[in-house]
Order: C-alpha cells, then sequence, then structure tokens
C-alpha cells in the first residue's frame, strides 16, 4: 500500500514536515502570528475604560509600586539610580517572564484554532511571544522619558538596546517554544510556572545590587552570572544606567544564551508537531 | 491495482485507540506507548477505528455514514493530519482540510478578526484576508452579528461562519465533518452548492452526515463505518439501502 500511494505522489499525513520546511512553512504564515498577538491584547483590554493605556499603565504601577517598597526597604543600600536601575530590571523581567507563561499556555488555550485548523503549530508559542514583545515596546518609551528626566542625558549607548532586543526576543521565543511543549505533555507542569517565574524574579538582581550580596558569599557567583534573566537585565543596564557597564563577557553570555536556547526551543517543538492536535 | 485511474487518498489499515482514564481523563491522545498502569486507577482503551483500508480516486466525493461513536470523526480527524493514527498510515496528495463542529476559533474576538485570522493559519496574506470578508461574511449571513465576538455566536452562526472561511478557497481535498447540520434551510443549499462546485472542480469532498438525503445529493461513492470497522463501500443507493436495513433492524 505504502508503496502504491508512493508511486502516485501521496504523501503520508500527520507525519512531522522535514525542518527546513516546516520553518517555511511558518515563516509564510508569520502574518498569522502578528494578528493574533495584536488581537489577543485587543481583546483583553477591550472591557476596560482606559483600553490600551494599560499596556503603560500597568506595568508602570507594578514598578513603582516594587520602587516604593524596596526602596523604602533597602533604604541607603538600594542601588544608584535606583528607579532607572528598578523600572529596566522589572519591565525586561516581565517580557521573559510573559514569554515564558503566555508561551506555556499557548497550544493548550488555543484548543479552538488547534482541533479546528491545520497550521504549524509553532506559531502559537510565537505569537505569545510577540505580544509580550509589542507590550514591551511603550514599556521603553517611558523608561526613555524616565531616563531622560533623572538622568539628563542622551547616550549613543542607548542604541545598544536594538541588538539586545533581537537576543533577547531569540531567547523568549526558545523557552516559549521549550515551555510549549512541556505544558502539553505534562499538564501539571503549568501549576509550577508561578513558582518558577518567582524564584527567578528573586536571583536576578532586579530591585537590589546582586554584586552587594555577592561580597558576603562569593561562591554563588558563578551561578548568579549564568542566569540568563540576569546577564539580559544587566546588559540593557550597561547600555541605559549611568553607573553600569556593558561587558564583553555580558554580551557573550547573552548570545550564547539566546542561540543555544532558540535552536533548542525549535527543534525540541518540531520534534513532538504530530502530537500538539491529539490534546 | 490494474487501474488507471489516479489514487487520491489511500487509508491503509487504519487503527485509532484512545486511552482513557475512567473519569474522562485523557492520556496523551491516540499516541500514547508506555502508560503505566496503576492498580487504582484502571485505564481503559477505546478501540474507536479498527483497521480500515480503503483508496478514494480523482473526482469522487465520498459519504461517511454510520451510527454515533462508529469512528467517522475519529477516521477524519487522522485523514487530516490532526491526530495520528495509532496504527496504520493515510496517505494524499495534498493536506486534506477538516471542517468539523466544534468550538469557536477564538470565542473573545469578533466574527470578523476570525475570518481575517483563520483565512491567514490557511496561508492567505493579510490583503487577501482584507479583501475577502465582506464575500465570505455575506457566504456565512452573519453581516449582523460579524462585529460581535464569536462566543456569542449560536452553534449553527459559528459552524456557518467556519465553513465560509474554508469554502473561501478551494481545497484539494475538503472533509465536512456534519458541520453543515446544524446550519438553516438557506445555508444548506448554498453550502452544498458550493460543495458540488469544489467536487466537479476536480476537488475531492468527504461528507459526513447523518441526512441521507444530502449524502444523495452529493456524494458519488459511500462508505458505512460500524463499530470502528468498515462494514461496506459502493455506490450510494445500495450502502445507503443496506445501513438503512440494518437501523431499522436494530431498532425492532
Amino acid at each position: 500500500m505504502a508503496q502504491y500511494a508512493e508511486a502516485n505522489g501521496l504523501k503520508r499525513m500527520g507525519a512531522r514536515p522535514a525542518l527546513l520546511d516546516y520553518l517555511k512553512e511558518t515563516f509564510k504564515r508569520r502574518d498569522f502570528a502578528f494578528a493574533i498577538s495584536a488581537y489577543t491584547n485587543e481583546a483583553a483590554n477591550a472591557r476596560t475604560a482606559l483600553g490600551k493605556w494599560w499596556l503603560i499603565l500597568l506595568p508602570t504601577i507594578q514598578a513603582a509600586t516594587y520602587g516604593l517598597i524596596f526602596g523604602l526597604i533597602l533604604g541607603d543600600s538600594r542601588p544608584q539610580n535606583f528607579l532607572p536601575f528598578l523600572f529596566t530590571g522589572v519591565f525586561l523581567f516581565s517580557f521573559f517572564s510573559g514569554s515564558f507563561s503566555s508561551g506555556a499556555s499557548s497550544i493548550t488555550s488555543n484548543g479552538g484554532l488547534v482541533r479546528s485548523l491545520s497550521f504549524p503549530r509553532m506559531l502559537l508559542p510565537i505569537a505569545a511571544v510577540a505580544r509580550q514583545f509589542l507590550n514591551l515596546l511603550p514599556q521603553l518609551g517611558v523608561l526613555a522619558v524616565l531616563l531622560l528626566v533623572l538622568q539628563q542625558t542622551i547616550s549613543i549607548s542607548w542604541l545598544a538596546v536594538l541588538p539586545i532586543l533581537i537576543l533577547a526576543l531569540l531567547f523568549a521565543s526558545g523557552l516559549a517554544m521549550i515551555a510549549a511543549r512541556l505544558t502539553v505533555q505534562v499538564r501539571d507542569l503549568s501549576k509550577l510556572i508561578p513558582f518558577v517565574t518567582r524564584i527567578v524574579f528573586y536571583i536576578s538582581g532586579i530591585f537590589f545590587s546582586i554584586e552587594r550580596v555577592l561580597e558576603s558569599v562569593p561562591a554563588l557567583a558563578p551561578f548568579i552570572y549564568l542566569n540568563p534573566i540576569y546577564d539580559f537585565i544587566e546588559l540593557t543596564r550597561g547600555a541605559l544606567v549611568v553607573g553600569h557597564q556593558m561587558t564583553g563577557t555580558l554580551w557573550l553570555a547573552c548570545s550564547i544564551w539566546a542561540t543555544v536556547t532558540f535552536v533548542t526551543g525549535v527543534i525540541f517543538f518540531w520534534i513532538a508537531e504530530e502530537r500538539y492536535g491529539n490534546e | 491495482m490494474a487501474t488507471s485511474k489516479k489514487p487520491v487518498v489511500v487509508v491503509d489499515d487504519v487503527h485509532v485507540i484512545y486511552k482513557v482514564f475512567p473519569g474522562g481523563k485523557r492520556v496523551g491522545g491516540a499516541r500514547v506507548k508506555n502508560v503505566r498502569i496503576s492498580k487504582k486507577v484502571k485505564l481503559r482503551e477505546v478501540h474507536a477505528v479498527k483497521g480500515v483500508s480503503f483508496t478514494i480516486y480523482e473526482g469522487e466525493s465520498v459519504g461517511i455514514i454510520g451510527s454515533n461513536g462508529s469512528g467517522k470523526s475519529s477516521l477524519m480527524k487522522v485523514l487530516a493530519g490532526i491526530t495520528q493514527a495509532t496504527k496504520g498510515a493515510v496517505y494524499a496528495s495534498s493536506r486534506p482540510t477538516l471542517l468539523g463542529v466544534g468550538a469557536a476559533l477564538m470565542p473573545n474576538l469578533s466574527g470578523e478578526k476570525n475570518i481575517l485570522l483563520g483565512g491567514m493559519a490557511l496561508g492567505f496574506s493579510r490583503k487577501d484576508m482584507e479583501a475577502s470578508v465582506e464575500a465570505i461574511t455575506d457566504f456565512a449571513g452573519l453581516e449582523e452579528a460579524i462585529d460581535l465576538p464569536m462566543r456569542t455566536y449560536s452553534q449553527g452562526m459559528s459552524a456557518r461562519l467556519r465553513f465560509a472561511i474554508a469554502a473561501h478557497r478551494t481545497h484539494d481535498i475538503l472533509i465536512i465533518d456534519e458541520a453543515l447540520a446544524v446550519g438553516d434551510k438557506a445555508f444548506k443549499n448554498r453550502s452544498q452548492a458550493r460543495m458540488i462546485e469544489m467536487r466537479d472542480g476536480a476537488g475531492t469532498v468527504f461528507l459526513v452526515s447523518h441526512s441521507m438525503k444530502s449524502i444523495k445529493e452529493t456524494c458519488n461513492r459511500v462508505l458505512w463505518l460500524e463499530k470502528g470497522d468498515l462494514r461496506m463501500d459502493g455506490d450510494p443507493d445500495t450502502v445507503i439501502a443496506a445501513y438503512e436495513k440494518y437501523v431499522e433492524d436494530s431498532a425492532n
């Protein structure tokens, strides 16, 4: 039967397409990923009076709350340039954690689409990351205003944010694809996501200077510096916040994290392509 | 096989087995290999399709009939590549599009945005879809509800919208799984005309239905599935007559 079918030019259905064909198909439908992320945002804010403004208000209020609480608690030991330091950390962190958690639920929460239409499923985690990225952009605008007000200078090093964002996008997409497949196969993992996110939040030096902690416990250094979230946040601070440097090590760490996570994510997600519709 | 007819779909000994925890929790769909069965929770196997084989040739439009739970929808999902056969394989000249009843695509978005998204998922560009939103809305007969979120649609409205999106493109192979049963009379006529048009344009249409009338009107071959087995395969009149006799006999 199989030979007869192949002799007549028929292809096996449901079989996973070759990686290159798969990526081509995915790329061809990129419009879909962008549209779905824009629409999901609209729908999420459609019933509020302030609508789109929440995209800026929410993270700003969040960062300001952290600033108020931790600023008071830490007192004199808070890092220099505290507000730019904190806002950079909170905004970047919410991009990564958002990509991770919405990437994780991207297949399971879009059951209607997955069961009715066949399209490369990779579009769903990618759309989740695109949505987080669209939300990050206005936050960067807020950050720019804050920097202008508090630091009173514009620096050429701000331009470095562009390549950093590209690396961050690659890293977040890889993360989202890995999380998406894991949640489909082991639903229970979705329960743990909030805790993982919290832990990473506390070890990434978002509201305190991690260097200061390391002065007392230097043995922790390798673990802290290997944390990709820390690397990305610190590199971005190097570009924006006075008193922080973009070191070669940080660039290297971020580039490696981005490449390895993205490639792993694509392959890991693609291998299970034929299984996503079974749910 | 000494025939000169060109095959479009070859179904080779397809089995679909679902593994389900009593209580409803499905274990990773139809493709689970190693499942640990503890003594307390016994895993139940549901053998939905039990080794079905057939070949469909160019220019055929195929009706699929059978009682509820006979494996029709399971088989169609495998045909469309949405689920994997536990055993066996399906070969096709191009990827079939499956249209079934079911949830809204994106329940919180308006019908219009669902049209755009659905079309883009099927591979159209945004421009193409923006140009055809109106035609699709007209076809679905949803002019008045198109700006409402899809979750507010009735089953029939939602099925109409999905058929209109899928029918917008000419498919080489289209599978319609009872999706039209919920539509109203006017829409049934419109969709049937579109199906016949597709069939005549050298496309292959699979129609799963409990309406023998619409099967007779659209199909020139009928497969009868019963409890996961292919009971009969042939021209519509013969197979439908046998099926109706079987239904009558089992009713008595």
